[in-house]
């Protein structure tokens, strides 16, 4: 790792300063993927910032009809949740398919969707489920904050604080995982609204994506049965040593089937 | 750019002059002296080097030192009492759940972490939490044979035939 300037800052406002007077600057949160990316020298920030003196970043809040993650609560806290366990159990659920213990124990929401991996598991939930980002500066719908590989909405000295999720009972998230990297080939998180239904993939392509044609066809039908015709193309999937596009295109098919099957 | 980090170490209070690129891993085998903890891979992958900070297992080669500031950290060599091994270190002797050992202390500080969350795990339970923790010799087996045993230990319970077919001594 490069040498750099470490600092733990005790308010949002101290953060955001130094944030913007340094582009070489960096923001620090459960460091599972920023720590690695330095150990292997893949990036050299002058400055790391760690968010974590800010108390108001961590924890879960029942709020009615949603439930709101603050973007330092990590996985484990997420999946042991017991206002998410019940008010969003597929969430709870897909937050413990997260890598490993350890991972979990030290990972956060607000650090995995800034970092939008094309394999990472929560992109696919917070599109799935309509959920709204909350930053320093705005709200961004999730449909609007995922943009393309490891780039999302996010301005430059712009923070994630928050991410709210309406609260839905009928969802699933199924994961085809790569077995030594514990991240997504292919999943589909599937979230089944009053008058709608919302299909949205990771792992398969450079940024997480819906599938309109099953939405419409599970809208009208919510059955395994009512998409078996469906093909995804393979154009522009990712193809990599774990997976070729066209075995990705196919998963998407086998996982959006049984995230359907699974929501009973 | 140095400076001082204070936190508690296998109960004792400990303070050292870091980098700010220095790990906690470092901190504890090159600083401090405390080598059961490992380093088997670059990618955060391997878990050999999990310690627990403020009572939950964490990999101590993507952790900054400074990150456990005012921390509280527990390591393998803080585990046993004086020279009685902790009832998790005694299953994994008497399962001969170690060849090399290299992952061995990993396997113990995770093993603690599940125990902790679930005192009565499932086998299904115990494989699905070594997920992070890698093992190249011994194939598994023994290891969760010794986790469940050094679980059931823990509850006070008699501990199940080993591998051997033989009760814990
Ligand atoms: C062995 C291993 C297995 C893993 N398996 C999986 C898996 O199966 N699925 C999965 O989805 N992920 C997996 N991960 C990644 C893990 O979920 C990370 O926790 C996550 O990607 C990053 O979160 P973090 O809190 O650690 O962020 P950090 O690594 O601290 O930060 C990541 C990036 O986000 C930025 N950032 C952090 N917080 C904010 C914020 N609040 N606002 C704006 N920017 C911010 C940082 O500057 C940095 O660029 C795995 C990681 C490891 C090491
Ligand atoms: S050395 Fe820490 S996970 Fe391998
Ligand atoms: S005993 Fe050798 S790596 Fe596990």
């Amino acid at each position: 790792m490069y040498e750099f300037n470490y600092h733990k800052p005790a308010s949002l406002d101290e953060i955001a300063n130094l944030l913007a007077a340094n582009d070489e600057a960096k923001l620090l949160a459960g460091g599972m993927t920023l720590l690695p990316t330095l150990k292997q020298r893949l990036a050299r920030p002058s400055d790391l910032i760690d968010l974590a003196a800010i108390t108001s970043l961590r924890g879960i809040t029942d709020a009615g009809d949603a439930i709101v993650i603050g973007a330092m609560t990590r996985h484990a806290e997420v999946n042991r949740s017991p206002v998410v366990k019940q008010g969003l159990p597929a969430l709870a659920a897909m937050a413990g398919m997260i890598g490993d213990p350890a991972v979990r124990n030290r990972g956060t929401i607000g650090g995995s969707i800034s970092n939008n991996d094309p394999a990472a598991d929560y992109p696919s939930a917070l599109v799935a489920l309509n959920a709204t980002v909350h930053t320093t500066k705005r709200e961004i719908a999730a449909d609007n904050f995922f943009t393309g590989m490891f780039e999302t909405a996010l301005e430059p000295a712009e923070i994630v604080t928050a991410v709210r999720f309406p609260k839905l009972q009928i969802a699933n998230y199924q994961k085809f995982r790569n077995p030594a990297s514990r991240y997504a080939i292919v999943g589909v998180f599937v979230a089944r609204f009053p008058n709608a239904v919302r299909v949205a993939v990771t792992g398969a392509g450079p940024v997480v994506f819906r599938v309109p044609e099953m939405e419409a066809a599970l809208t009208q039908n919510f059955s395994p049965d009512a998409i078996k015709d469906i093909t995804i193309k393979e154009d522009g999937l990712n193809s990599d040593i774990h997976a070729s596009a066209e075995y990705r295109a196919h998963l998407v098919g086998v996982m959006a089937r049984r995230a359907v099957a699974a929501c009973g | 750019m140095q400076k001082t980090v204070s936190l508690t170490v296998n109960g004792r209070p400990v303070s050292a002059t870091v980098e700010g690129r220095t790990l906690l891993v470092q901190l504890l085998r090159e600083q401090l002296g405390l080598t059961g903890t490992h380093v088997g891979c670059d990618t955060s992958q391997c878990g050999a080097c999990v310690v627990h900070v403020d009572g939950e297992a964490v990999k101590s080669c993507t952790l900054l030192a400074l990150q456990a500031e005012g921390r509280s950290v527990l390591t393998i060599e803080g585990v046993a009492t004086g020279d009685t091994l902790h009832p998790m270190q005694e299953a994994f002797r008497n399962n001969h759940a170690l060849q090399c050992g290299f992952c061995t202390p990993g396997m113990v500080m995770s093993a603690l972490d599940l125990v902790k969350n679930n005192p009565n795990p499932t086998e299904r339970e115990v494989r699905e939490y070594l997920e992070g923790n890698l093992c190249r010799c011994t194939g598994y087996h023994t290891i969760v044979l010794a986790i469940l045993e050094g679980a059931a230990v823990m509850r006070g319970e008699a501990p199940p035939a080993n591998v051997h077919g033989a009760a814990a001594e």
